[in-house]
């Protein structure tokens, strides 16, 4: 192997943390004195409650959450594909996350709001940087019934 | 503080005016009103320029119409602007600094595209991370409130019947046609659940409004004046899932509670409310964060036929920004126009029979929130 074999994907948001692995994994910041969340890495003071310099990382125990609104889209900015489930995911241990939902039907009929669902961390759908490197991305799909 | 009146208003018909400036739009608006309160460029002392998409568009309004030396302060706040305007001026009379001031908002949008600021990242997150177009963010704003109260696809649609069928009634709207529900709910599906028709359209558009002091006012005489009983601005306090999804909700809510404790004025007291149907989903949440009814019951509101034509509290008497058209800047000061226009009694065929007091909304994404009521002199 040769070491740009080794190149590892790159996070597509502050909060996605790839570890030397290759292993992906949510890391947010949540603050100390009122418990928020935040997806930025680079706060100095907390929107919420004000304080400064009150946020540590934060990696959420699951990756479960629910549905909590969504849109079909199917007509977006010229030359993003469609159609593609836009959702909006409250996650039960961490903040919410806007995402695409898939590995469902898109239409209104099978989604249903408050079904519970996953974060998934996967390869950005083949998009790349300037410099050739792939990301990774957060998607939501929904959790497989027992 | 003096009371503030609106001595002068107008609005150019909205449309697609692709050899004209937006400083010639504006100067068009802006004369307009002018005429309207029976001045002259040449009283007025300050101005309140709104412009989303040109900087210092007040300056080049001036140039078309008379250039004096005067204050101009040009500013931006998303679909709110023309509102703010109206609010700076407002304060700046309710200060004692000044008698006459004109505010205006002025967009030209032939040619854009759909609007809407994808997450910054180093790869194109729209697609990928869901959709941060305005079609899709209004309908996600939308599937929360059916998730809540139950509201369908249908009543949905709805909003779009009953917004076109007013605009049949007012010539400066830009789409002026009758739209049944099931031409609505069979067009072209933009962002489920707004279809092409529970969309409003990106237009070229003017507005200004001529605010005066009290004792102006009554100098000119207050015949066919508008007194503003309430001006309100807030923006989004911190909610858990904004910006992720933007909060449309609590800006309006505060700025309405403001609104309705500055004047002393009840939801009831209202005869007609404009507000931003910047897309179908939204009227119906406004029903409810305006207070023109409880929690849940907004559906029941328009389904009842109390906010159509001849109901007891119209909305959108205008045919809204989804058949007038939404120039970005122009749109809070066209609302204005058309609640101003109900209290003259001037509205013609779209009259809201003997029309006393009107709120007039808007909403900013990013987020902010403008709500004025306005009282016949
Ligand atoms: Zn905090």
């Amino acid at each position: 192997m040769t070491d740009t074999d080794l190149a590892l994907p790159l996070p597509a948001m502050p909060f996605i943390k790839v570890e030397p692995n290759g292993v992906a994994r949510l890391e947010f910041q949540k603050c100390t004195a009122c418990s928020a969340f935040s997806l930025e890495t680079n706060r100095i003071a907390c929107g919420k409650c004000g304080a400064r310099g009150s946020f540590v990382a934060h990696q959420p125990e699951t990756t479960t959450g629910t549905l909590h609104s969504y849109s079909i889209v199917h007509r977006s900015f010229p030359g993003v594909a469609v159609p593609f489930v836009s959702a909006i995911v409250d996650m039960d241990n961490g903040p919410s996350l806007k995402g695409n939902l898939r590995g469902i039907a898109q239409d209104p009929e099978s989604i249903s709001l408050g079904m519970a669902v996953n974060v998934v961390l996967d390869d950005a759908l083949n998009r790349k940087d300037d410099q050739g490197n792939s990301y990774v991305s957060h998607f939501f799909e929904p959790v497989a019934a027992k | 503080m003096s009371d503030v009146y609106i001595a002068g208003i107008d609005m150019i018909k909205f449309g697609r005016y692709p050899d004209k400036t937006p400083a010639l739009l504006g100067a068009e608006a802006v004369l307009g009103a002018l005429d309207d309160a029976g001045l002259t460029i040449k009283d007025v002392q300050t101005v309140y320029s709104g412009c989303v998409f040109n900087s210092m568009n007040g300056q080049k309004i001036l140039q078309q119409v008379g250039a004096f030396g005067i204050p101009v302060t040009n500013l931006s706040n998303a679909c709110a602007t023309g509102a703010t305007a109206v609010r700076d001026a407002w304060m700046a009379i309710r200060t004692g600094d000044y008698d006459v001031v004109l505010a205006v908002g002025v967009e030209q949008m032939t040619g854009m595209g759909m609007l809407g600021g994808p997450r910054a990242s180093a790869i194109p997150t729209e697609g990928l991370m869901g959709s941060a177009s305005m079609p899709a963010t209004f309908a996600e704003a939308g599937m929360e409130y059916a998730a809540k109260y139950g509201a369908t696809f249908e009543n949905f649609a709805s909003v779009a019947v009953k917004n076109h069928h007013h605009s049949t009634f007012n010539p400066k709207a830009m789409l002026q046609k009758e739209t049944p529900l099931e031409m609505v709910m069979g067009a072209e599906m933009i962002a489920y659940p707004n279809t092409k028709f529970m969309c409003s359209i990106n237009v070229d558009g003017a507005a200004a409004a001529i605010l005066v002091s009290e004792r102006k006012a009554k100098e000119l005489g207050l015949g066919r004046a508008v007194r503003i009983r309430a001006s309100a601005l807030a923006s989004d306090p911190w909610q858990e899932r904004n910006p992720q999804m933007p909060d449309i909700n609590s800006a309006t809510r505060l700025s309405a509670q403001q609104a309705y404790e500055m004047s002393g004025i009840d939801p009831s007291d209202l005869d007609l409310v404009e507000l931003h149907d910047c897309f179908a989903t939204a009227e119906l949440l406004h029903y409810e964060n305006l207070q023109l009814c409880g929690e849940g019951e907004a559906v029941r509101l328009l389904e009842d036929g109390e906010t159509t034509i001849g109901g007891r509290i119209p909305v959108n008497l205008s045919g809204g920004l989804l058949s007038k058209g939404h120039p970005i800047a122009a749109t809070g000061i066209a609302n204005l126009y058309e609640v101003c226009t109900h209290l003259r009694g001037e509205a013609g065929q779209r009259q809201q029979p003997s029309a006393k007091i009107g709120l007039a909304h808007v909403v900013g994404l990013g987020t902010c929130s403008a709500v004025h009521i306005l009282e016949k002199a």
